[in-house]
This record gives C-alpha cells, sequence and structure tokens, in this order.
C-alpha cells in the first residue's frame, strides 16, 4: 500500500550512511565521487563546479568594474579588459548559470518524482564530465591561447563572438578556438543532460503521478530539456561551422567570399534568447516550490502554470532577432519580433499573478529562502518590464548595445535567476547535507546582497541612457557618466560581502548548522519523506502518490488534498 | 486534472510509462533535427552566393542508386527486428548483414563522388560557398551514417557470436530509430542538395 509505504520510508534510515563514509580515507572517497553515477552527488558536482565558476566570472566582473568606477582609468590594458567581458559572460551562463539550475535539477528531479535515479545515470555522469572538462578547457586558454601564432591569450571576441571578429585574419592564435571547443564540448553535456530531464520526468515517475499530479519543478524541467534539445543544437551547429571556417578555410561566414555575418547572428540567437529561458524556467521552478511551502497554501492556478510554463517554451523560440533590430532587418521583420517579444510577456505575467495568488491571504514566513524569492518577485517584475520597452524596436534603435541593456539582464540573470538560486540553497541545504544553514547569516546574506544588486544594477541604467556603450574600456569625464558608474562599482563591494557571508555560512553549516530531520519546513512533495540526506537508493520502498501533495495528505488523512485535485 | 471526482481514485489499473529508450531516442532525434535545420537553412540561403565556380550543376549528379541503397536500408532493418521479435534470429542476422552492407555502400557512394569532386572538379571545402556548404552538410550526414555503421557492426559481431537473441528486441528496436532518422534525413539532404540546390 502506498500510504504504508510512505509513513515507514519517512522514518529515518540512513542515520548511519553520512558518518560510515567519512572515515574512509580522502583517495578512496575521491575515487567514489570520480566513478559515481547516483544522481545526488553528480548534482552536487555541479553545484561545487557552478561555485567554482561563480567566483571566477565574478572575479573577472569586480576587474571590470574596477577599471569603469573612475574616467581614464589604467586598472588593466584594453586588450585584458576584452578577455575579462568575454569570459565574464562565457563562464556565467555556461559554467554558472546552467551548471548549477543543472545541478539542482539533477539533485531534486528523481527524488521529487519518486524514483531511484536519473533515466540513464551513465549518460549523466558523462554529461557533468563534458561540462567540466569545457570549462577547464576554456579556462586553460589563459595558458595555451597563445597558439603558435603568439598572439592574444584567452577568448576577447565577446560572449556572441559576432564574424569576423572570430575570423582568422582578426583573431589570431587559439584563444577563439577554446572558447569554440569548449562551448561545444559543454554543448554535448548539455545535450546529454537535456535528454536526461526528458527521458526521467516521461519516463521514471512513481505510481500515481500522473503529469496532472507532478510537482511544479519538474513541469518547469521538463520544459527546460525539451527546450534544450532545440536551442542548444543550432549552437553546437554555428560552432561546427566556425571551426570548418577557422580550421579547414570554409566561408560561411567570410563576407569576402559570399558567406554572411549576419547569419552566424541569427545562428547564435537561435540558441541564444531561448537560453534565457533553459534559465528562467528552472528558476521559476524554485520559485514555484518554495513560495507555497513558505505561505501555507497550495500554488495558485497549477494548470494555468503549467501552460504558461509549456506557452513560454513555445513562443521563446520565436523571439530571438530581437537582438538584432540594429543590424538592419526588413520592416516586417522587425513587426514579427516585436509582436512576439511582447507575447512572452502574458505567459511571463501570468505567473507573477500565480505567485502573488499564492501568497494572497497565505500564512508568510519570513525565512531566507522565501526572502530570495520574494527579492526574486520584485526584480524579475522590473527585468520584464525593462524587456518590454527594449522588445520594442524603435526604444532598442535608440538603446541596443548600452548600459540600459545590460542593466535589464543583469536584472534576469542576477535579480531573478541568482535570487532564485539563493533561496533554493537556502530550501534544500538541508536535505542535501543534513543540516540547515544558519538563518542570521542567510539574513545578512540576503541584505547586502539585495542593496548591492540594486546599487550596481539600477545605476547601470541610468548610465546607460545618458548614452555610455557596452563593452568600453574607459571613457571621457566630461559625459555625465562618473557618479553613475562609481555608484555601480560601489555596489560590487556589497555584493562580494554578500557572497562571502554565503560562502561562510555554506561551510560552518555544513559542520556546525543544526542537525535537522527528514523535513524542517513541513513541507509537501517527495524529496522531505526520505532521510536528509537521502540513502543512495533514495526510498526504501518507491511510494505511491494520489495528490500534487503528497506529504499534506500522509500529515493530514483527514483532509486529504485528493478530494479535490 | 481539477474535476476528478471526491472519491479514492482506482490505482487497481497498471501504472505504465513510456519506455526510456525510446523517449531518449527520440530526445537525441529531436535535438539532431535542429543541428541539421541549421546545415540545411545555411545551404539553402547559400544557394547562388558562390563568387566563383564550380556551380552545383556543372560538378553534381544525382546519387539515385546510393539513395535507393539507404532508404532501402530502413526497410530492412524493419524486417530485421520483426524477426528477432518473432524469434526468427537467423532470418534476424540475414536481414541485419543486409542493412549493414546496403549502408557501408551508401558511404562507399559518398567517398566515390567526394573522390571525384576534389580530384577531378578541383572542388574543396575552401573552393567556393557551394564547397563549404556542400562537404558540410553531406559530410554531417556521412558521418551520422558512419556512427550508425558502427553500432550496426558491433550489434553483427554479436549476433555472429550468437549473443543477440529475442530479449534485445526492445533495444535494438530503439537504436533502429536512430538509423530511420539518418535515412529520413536523407531524403530531406538529397531533395535540397541535389534537387532544389541544382
Amino acid at each position: 500500500m502506498g500510504m504504508t509505504a510512505m509513513s515507514s520510508n519517512s522514518i529515518p534510515i540512513s542515520e548511519t550512511v553520512s558518518q560510515v563514509a567519512e572515515r574512509k580515507p580522502l583517495s578512496e572517497i575521491l575515487h567514489e565521487w570520480v566513478i559515481t553515477v547516483d544522481h545526488k552527488r553528480l548534482g552536487l558536482m555541479y553545484i561545487g563546479l557552478a561555485l567554482l565558476f561563480l567566483a571566477l566570472g565574478g572575479l573577472e566582473a569586480a576587474i571590470m568594474r574596477i577599471q569603469l568606477a573612475v574616467p581614464h582609468a589604467h586598472f588593466v590594458s584594453p586588450q585584458v579588459f576584452n578577455r575579462m567581458f568575454t569570459m565574464h559572460g562565457t563562464t556565467m551562463i555556461f559554467f554558472v548559470a546552467m551548471t548549477i539550475l543543472f545541478g539542482f535539477g539533477i539533485y531534486l528531479v528523481p527524488l521529487m518524482i519518486g524514483t531511484r535515479d536519473m533515466a540513464f545515470p551513465r549518460l549523466n555522469a558523462w554529461g557533468f564530465w563534458m561540462s567540466a572538462f569545457g570549462g577547464l578547457l576554456l579556462y586553460f586558454s589563459f595558458i595555451g591561447g597563445e597558439g603558435l601564432s603568439g598572439a592574444g591569450t584567452a577568448p576577447d571576441v565577446g560572449w556572441w563572438a559576432y564574424a569576423p571578429l572570430t575570423s582568422p585574419a582578426f583573431s589570431k592564435g587559439h584563444s577563439t578556438d577554446y572558447w569554440t571547443i569548449s562551448l561545444l564540448i559543454a554543448g554535448f553535456g548539455t545535450l546529454a543532460t537535456a535528454i536526461n530531464f526528458v527521458a526521467t520526468i516521461l519516463s521514471m515517475r512513481c505510481s500515481g503521478m500522473t503529469l496532472g499530479k507532478m510537482p511544479l519543478l519538474c513541469w518547469m524541467y521538463l520544459v527546460t530539456g525539451g527546450l534544450l534539445l532545440f536551442t542548444i543544437t543550432p549552437l553546437t551547429a554555428a560552432q561546427l561551422m566556425l571551426m570548418i571556417d577557422r580550421y579547414l578555410g570554409g566561408h560561411f561566414f567570410d563576407t569576402q567570399a559570399g558567406g554572411s555575418a549576419v547569419m552566424w547572428m541569427h545562428f547564435f540567437w537561435i540558441f541564444g534568447h531561448p537560453e534565457v529561458y533553459v534559465l528562467i524556467l528552472p528558476s521559476f521552478a524554485f520559485v514555484s516550490e518554495i513560495v507555497p511551502v513558505f505561505s501555507r497554501k497550495p500554488i495558485f492556478g497549477y494548470p494555468i502554470m503549467v501552460a504558461a510554463t509549456v506557452a513560454i517554451g513555445f513562443i521563446s523560440m520565436s523571439v530571438w532577432a530581437h537582438h538584432m533590430f540594429t543590424v538592419g532587418m526588413a520592416s516586417y521583420s522587425n513587426a514579427f519580433f516585436v509582436l512576439t517579444s511582447m507575447a512572452i510577456a502574458v505567459p511571463t505575467g501570468i505567473k507573477i499573478f500565480n505567485w502573488l495568488g499564492t501568497m494572497w491571504g497565505g500564512q508568510i514566513r519570513y525565512a531566507t529562502p522565501m526572502l530570495f524569492c520574494l527579492g526574486f518577485l520584485f526584480q524579475f517584475l522590473i527585468a520584464g518590464l525593462t524587456g518590454v520597452m527594449l522588445g520594442a524596436a524603435p526604444f532598442n534603435w535608440q538603446l541596443s548595445g548600452s548600459y540600459f541593456v545590460i542593466a535589464h539582464f543583469h536584472y534576469v540573470i542576477v535579480g531573478g535567476i541568482l535570487f532564485a538560486v539563493f533561496g533554493a540553497f537556502y530550501y534544500w541545504f538541508p536535505k542535501m547535507t543534513g543540516r540547515m544553514l544558519n538563518e542570521t547569516l542567510g539574513k545578512w546574506h540576503f541584505g547586502f546582497f539585495f542593496i548591492g544588486f540594486h546599487l550596481t544594477f539600477d545605476f547601470m541604467h541610468g548610465a546607460g541612457i545618458l548614452g555610455m556603450p557596452r563593452r568600453i574600456y574607459t571613457y571621457e569625464p566630461n559625459r555625465g557618466w562618473e557618479t553613475w558608474n562609481m555608484i555601480v562599482t560601489v555596489g560590487v563591494l556589497f555584493q562580494a560581502v554578500a557572497v562571502l557571508c554565503f560562502a561562510f555560512n555554506l561551510f560552518w553549516s555544513y559542520f556546525r548548522g543544526h542537525a535537522t530531520g527528514n523535513d524542517p519546513w513541513d513541507a509537501w512533495t517527495l524529496e522531505w519523506s526520505t532521510s536528509s540526506p537521502p540513502p543512495a537508493y533514495n526510498f526504501a520502498v518507491i511510494p505511491e502518490v494520489k495528490s500534487r501533495r503528497p506529504l499534506w495528505d500522509l500529515k493530514h488523512p483527514e483532509d486529504p488534498d485528493w478530494r479535490y485535485e | 486534472m481539477s474535476s476528478l471526482p471526491a472519491t479514492m481514485p482506482i490505482t487497481e489499473t497498471p501504472w505504465t510509462l513510456p519506455s526510456r529508450g525510446r523517449v531518449g531516442m527520440f530526445s537525441l532525434i529531436a535535438g539532431e533535427t535542429a543541428i541539421f535545420t541549421i546545415f540545411i537553412v545555411a545551404y539553402i540561403y547559400y544557394i547562388g552566393k558562390s563568387l566563383s565556380g564550380p556551380m552545383p550543376r556543372q560538378v553534381l549528379e544525382v546519387p539515385i542508386f546510393n539513395t535507393i541503397c539507404l532508404l532501402s536500408s530502413s526497410l530492412t532493418i524493419h524486417f530485421a527486428l520483426r524477426a528477432l521479435q518473432g524469434g526468427r534470429i537467423a532470418a534476424f542476422k540475414l536481414f541485419w548483414f543486409v542493412t549493414l552492407s546496403l549502408g557501408a555502400i551508401f558511404l562507399i557512394g559518398t567517398g566515390r563522388e567526394w573522390y571525384r569532386l576534389i580530384t577531378k572538379e578541383g572542388l574543396t571545402i575552401t573552393t567556393n560557398l557551394f564547397g563549404t556548404t556542400y562537404y558540410s552538410l553531406v559530410g554531417l550526414h556521412a558521418f551520422h551514417v558512419s556512427a550508425g555503421l558502427v553500432g550496426l557492426l558491433t550489434v553483427m559481431i554479436f549476433a555472429l557470436a550468437a549473443r543477440v537473441n529475442q530479449e534485445h528486441a526492445e533495444r535494438l528496436d530503439v537504436f533502429s530509430l536512430y538509423w530511420h532518422f539518418v535515412d529520413a534525413v536523407w531524403v530531406a539532404v538529397f531533395i535540397v542538395v541535389y534537387i532544389v540546390g541544382r
């Protein structure tokens, strides 16, 4: 019987597992982690890898901000500045954001759908190591990028690498090749992970968990996986073409031989824009799990949330050329991409209303995960509004390529995605380690990060409207940009303090945090029914569910959810 | 979902989900389709944009025999699987071998075509846009055929060692989806390169 199976599950069964593991010699532990195919270990390795790259990418951002704090600065050379913004963008998108979101997904999805691993555990490990080696290759370019012709280290062509900057004539040495091959390899890993998400969610759900009873997190990872199948692959194709151009003397993006630089833009953004939704959908997933638990209410409008997620998945594949309004497209193309960009705001807006509807009348607990979700809601709304502004072609012609654009997409990626990820850390850390993250430190982390975020990215809008272009090395003192830039750089300091709070909290709480039971938040999804951390097999008996909130049913047998769904 | 009756849901019906192998393979095919779509779009966009010769009409010959071989291999792999599902191992081996041979003939045909183009017509990947897009698209497809042949050959070796039997039918069915995909892509490549592009 499902009920009895689950109640026997919720008895702590593996208290000794982690203690036994700690007594092994280091080499053996290392060996276990390297050869593992366990989704929980791989998830944690993804997260660890991403945090490492977050530090590197953050360092690169800090270098850029120091250089731009005052006019006529010479903190780094222009060449180094170019490398910094290229590496910062590439690192943050491919090796921080995607990696950390995959990590949480790989950790949580099998637990939430009540199974013991991903559909293809070996493929899962392969995907992780591909991503890890891709990241390693990208950073090895600092050493190996000189190549035989001795020009340049580290890629310096910008994270979207427009032609003809990448042609052999303008990018000598191997820095661009490191960028290409790194993303190609990481892309194969991403494709493997996307396949795994789709197959796991469609084929591995526990008994009773119909698609309509899945936690929203799983729905959003399903759409993310499906979206990735169609979006990471165009990037792979474009990188193959670039390699053919650079190594075999092809002419895809070589305008001298009749090729087209604009083709690269299209191919890159066919990947590039859906990629934003690949990153934001898992963030939506975290928020959709955290907000109900901390509002003590089931999610408002579950079917509409699912429909909006699927709608975002489809519409996101038809908006890419709004990155290219200033390239000079036909007016009907402009009109089409303006309309689709406006249209995607509708399902996104529906989601915001649903989260608000979930909180409405709830008993909100202002714990750290919820604070980050509230920050997410507020900032993502503003990010969406500036997105609608930039989606209008005439407005875009004015501000494309300015700091206003930088402000907009950092509002999405930092204010939206990173805030949701921090929320996810505070929410699921007890499940992953068996100990709570410290709440006081968590609130300091939130406070500093909130202030730092707003100092940095609010004031970038101003500099952008005053005409400051992106990717400039330095600027004249008489443009009216000095104060804005100084405030932006000061904000970085606050963010750095916040991240240190967070890093300290992770280490301290891992060893000294409050030991916790299976279910510290009184939550409702299946991952909280097993021990913390879960045993290698996740569930002693595969659970059976009857509603979207199986643990509610278990805790409230007198008033179970399946009566109403 | 929200209109379920307020009674205990019936759980007696067996809980079945789609096979993860098939879902995984269809996902891979979806991703591969996107890769090929980008290459095909590039090919179509660059038709007639070459600044110098040779042009497709001057040098390309329509590979009808090759096409017949590859497309019929989809049929033979289907027959092979039908035989395996029915436990007729000898018939399975025969049809599997025919599939493998047809795929190999196709690959050899492509090799001969490239040899002729490179040595007789002087068309390489650097010659012009036609050369770049032609070798990339046909080469990408040939790479997928090669990967399929490695799979076919592996199974053939196991079959000759009498290690393949009825219980492997489902796995080989998943593999056959990939082979059908490679054949279907050839239809698109054939139309674009040898009909539209000429």
